[in-house]
């Protein structure tokens, strides 16, 4: 009696359940899967970031109704920056809606992890400025996608800023501090041969996630005194070399963080001790965009922010917003290209390598200022790669250099190369382009 | 009333010696094996299988090593995920360097590899004993992680250290759907399953329980205790090593030392002790509550469609997550094995228990 009242209950319960996914599902959606990290040691820098993709995305949605006719369904999946978390998160959201359109994993470690598994799904990786340093080249790396710049092109436009800066680098010393992991140890290579070529002398020096402890790191940078310290950190690692460098008195100005360790989260908890830090800047921060106005307009004005108002338009919110946008006209692009409204993973890989965001297009779109054009194409899958330099007054952020463009010339060889050699071990036969 | 004894008469010391006396364990394991091998594929999709049953039957496999050394020798190590990552790197060197070795011959040699180097590190453990031992294996671990995060020889000099698996070819047969790395899993975890429960019932698992449960005695009644603690950290790593070339290989694809930090060692030692210490089914056990049921917490809410903001489900995940286990460690210190062998217990008296 009572068995059959709990089944007739769960019955109708499921029932119910169907009913309700089913309009859900015959509306044009298409699927945005989210990896994001609002708890664990990075969440300072995971949660700005996850912000700017679900308030871009809500403003789209809210704004022009979706994209091309189809509305988005944002959906996030915490990793807590785990390696087997976000494969699962991963596993878990692929076959969801309509199919995943695109994963950003915001994790090198996953990335590596993931890397192995989207060619076999069909959904292309977006990792905008991390990722594998050789998946530029998009002949092997069909389906990863480095958009504005890798590890490589990072490490190079900071050498050439530091060159001129100081009037070539013979006989200065480089010391780079980094996280021990995939990410940190990504521009190694590129420093080291740099050393041979420009004469200065290199050293590198690891840090254990999550960074706290780096007493031993810096005593060594008192020693050697190097002339320029690089910085490629993540989350409270940034914050506590800051601190660290006040420590053992080494000026902050010269001190470079990559794009990952130039944002508000790194310098704030140091105070004014971070006064004069500089790092790269993918884009700017600030929110006086037109894209800002809009946010504020359509999700902060109905109370549906993901975050506090005053927090639109910091570094990484900026960088999300840009991921999301970047990811939604590879959507718009693979629209075009197919005719289809609902599009799937396969499909947004043709968007993305014919991806062409002009200067008209990125205006259109109120992100003048922010994005450079790009242009993505079957061989090159960064699209873009270019940096400025900016430093920290203790108040914001303001640009010290125009924009310097890595050396293609220098650099592609090296990726081909890596990317050759990925080839090989995985037995991929890369793609011919036209 | 169902599940008793009465009738059932042992007329041999093969039947007397079985691990399954009674013939109602025998029906039900032979269920349970039925609908892992066959039911299971039949009802559960790609994410189940890829996302949760895959990475839970390796970490059994890999708690079922640490259970024989910690559970049956009574030495507590905290290296396990080393042991891990020295099978993971040495399958991938192996494959690398002798390109054309059998999969199973390479999955073979890094679990010796990975004895090899346990059997060193548990050198330490014929002179200290228990927390101090702890602190001993504690060293394997930061070495073995310094050791890969290194020395680039072991990495093939990838730039960014971190490698990726070679495919799967199991004579011709390529393991790449997500059922077929399913099987191969739980081929794994069967047959771990079967040796160590043979093997704890053999001569070696009782000298190993002996050790454990008072050494000087062990020693007095003629078991070596060199023989006997060595040979446990050896069967133990091995069992640990195919554990960590399976969560490389099969499960990650593609890794870096960070996925066999000490969090590793120390989720496959919350699995032993919740599990249940000298237990394989607590393995399995303990292994179901450390990896699936963070999975679980943190997609109930939706699953009851309580809508709740992603930090705060992931917040959530750890408060209950947390306090589940100190309750079960309040409610049965012993593991969740001895609750079902308390459960069992209690059906062999029902319905007429006194």
């Amino acid at each position: 009696m009572r068995l059959s009242t709990l089944a007739r209950t769960l019955a109708t319960t499921a029932a119910l359940a169907l009913l309700a996914a089913a309009p859900a599902g015959a509306a044009d959606t298409i699927f945005y899967p989210h990896l994001v990290y609002r708890s664990g040691a990075y969440a300072p820098n995971g949660i700005p970031f996850a912000n700017g993709v679900a308030d871009y995305v809500a403003m789209v949605n809210a704004r022009d109704g979706g994209v091309g006719g189809a509305r988005i369904e944002l959906e996030e999946c915490e990793t807590g920056y785990a390696t087997d978390r976000g494969v699962e998160c991963y596993e878990r959201l692929k076959t969801k809606g309509s199919g995943a359109i695109a994963f950003s994993p915001l994790s090198t470690g996953i990335t590596f992890a993931l890397t192995e598994k989207v060619p076999v799904d069909k959904i292309p990786l977006q990792t905008m400025g991390y990722g594998r340093s050789e998946s530029a080249d998009g002949r092997v790396f069909q389906w990863n996608f480095p958009l504005l710049g890798t590890y490589w092109s990072a490490a190079d436009i900071l050498i050439q800023h530091t060159a001129r800066i100081s009037g070539g680098l013979k006989g200065k010393k480089i010391t780079l501090v980094y996280h021990d992991s995939p990410y940190g140890k990504e521009p190694i290579p590129v420093l080291q041969d740099h050393a041979a070529k420009h004469g200065y002398t290199f050293e590198a020096i690891p840090v254990t996630h999550p960074g706290v402890e780096q007493k031993a790191a810096w005593l060594k940078i008192r020693q050697t005194r190097p002339d320029f310290v690089f910085l490629w950190g993540w989350g409270v690692m940034n914050s506590t070399a800051i601190k660290e460098a006040v420590a053992v008195g080494y000026p902050r100005d010269k001190m470079y963080g990559v794009w990952w360790a130039a944002a508000e989260p790194d310098v704030r908890p140091a105070g004014d001790d971070a006064k004069g830090y500089q790092g790269l800047a993918l884009h700017p921060s600030g929110a006086d965009y037109a894209v800002h106005k809009d946010i504020l307009k359509y999700v902060y004005d109905a109370g549906k922010g993901a975050g506090k108002r005053e927090e639109v338009g910091e570094v990484l919110y900026n960088r999300g917003m840009i991921d999301a946008m970047l990811k939604l006209e590879a959507v718009r692009t693979a629209q075009k290209l197919t005719g289809k409204t609902v599009v799937n993973g396969a499909d947004v890989r043709e968007g993305y390598a014919g991806l062409d965001l002009s200067a008209a297009r990125i205006k259109e779109l109120g992100f003048e200022g922010l994005v450079t054009p790009l242009k993505v194409s079957c061989a090159d899958h960064e699209g873009a790669r270019k940096a400025r330099i900016h430093q920290w007054d203790g108040k914001k952020w303001v640009f010290v250099s125009d924009w310097i463009e890595a050396d293609t010339k220098y650099l592609r060889p090296k990726v081909e190369a890596a990317a050759a050699a990925y080839a090989k071990e995985k037995g991929i036969t890369p793609a011919s382009c036209p | 009333m169902i599940y008793r004894e009465t009738g059932q008469f042992r007329t041999s010391y093969a039947a007397d010696q079985a691990i399954f006396r009674l013939r109602q364990d025998r029906i039900g394991i032979a269920l349970v094996l039925l609908f892992a091998w066959v039911g299971v594929p039949l009802l559960a999709d790609d994410y189940l299988l890829r996302a949760i049953l895959v990475p839970f039957l390796i970490l059994a496999v890999g708690a079922i090593g640490l259970n024989l050394l910690l559970g049956y020798c009574g030495q507590i190590s905290l290296g396990t995920g080393a042991f891990m990552a020295i099978g993971a790197y040495a399958a991938y060197n192996l494959a690398l360097r002798l390109p054309g070795l059998p999969l199973l011959l390479d999955f073979l040699l890094a679990g010796l590899v990975a004895a090899a180097v346990g059997v060193l590190f548990g050198i330490p453990s014929l002179r200290i004993k228990g927390l101090y031992l702890a602190v001993a294996t504690l060293a394997a671990q930061f070495f073995v992680d310094w050791m890969f995060a290194r020395i680039g020889w072991f990495t093939n000099y990838t730039p960014s250290g971190s490698v990726t698996a070679p495919p799967l070819d199991l004579f011709g047969w390529l393991i790449d759907t997500p059922l077929e790395k399913y099987w191969l899993c739980l081929a794994f975890a069967c047959l771990t399953a079967i040796v160590a429960k043979n093997l704890v019932r053999s001569r070696i698992g009782r000298s190993w329980m002996a050790i454990r449960d008072m050494d000087i005695a062990a020693e007095i009644i003629g078991i070596r205790p060199m023989t006997a603690k060595l040979s446990a950290f050896a069967v133990s790593s091995f069992v640990a090593g195919v554990a960590g070339v399976l969560w490389a290989f099969v499960h990650l694809g593609s890794w870096e030392p960070l996925a066999f930090s000490i969090d590793m060692s120390f989720r496959l030692l919350f699995m032993v002790i919740i599990g249940g210490m000298g237990s394989i089914l607590g393995s399995f056990l303990g292994a179901a509550f450390i990896t699936i049921l963070p999975i679980f917490l943190n997609q109930a809410p939706a699953l009851i469609g309580i809508e709740l903001s992603t930090a705060m489900v992931s917040h959530l995940e750890f408060m209950i997550f947390g306090a589940l286990i100190v309750l079960f460690l309040i409610v049965e210190p012993h593991g969740l094995a001895r609750l079902w062998q308390i459960g069992k217990e209690k059906l062999r008296l029902w319905p007429f228990p006194y």
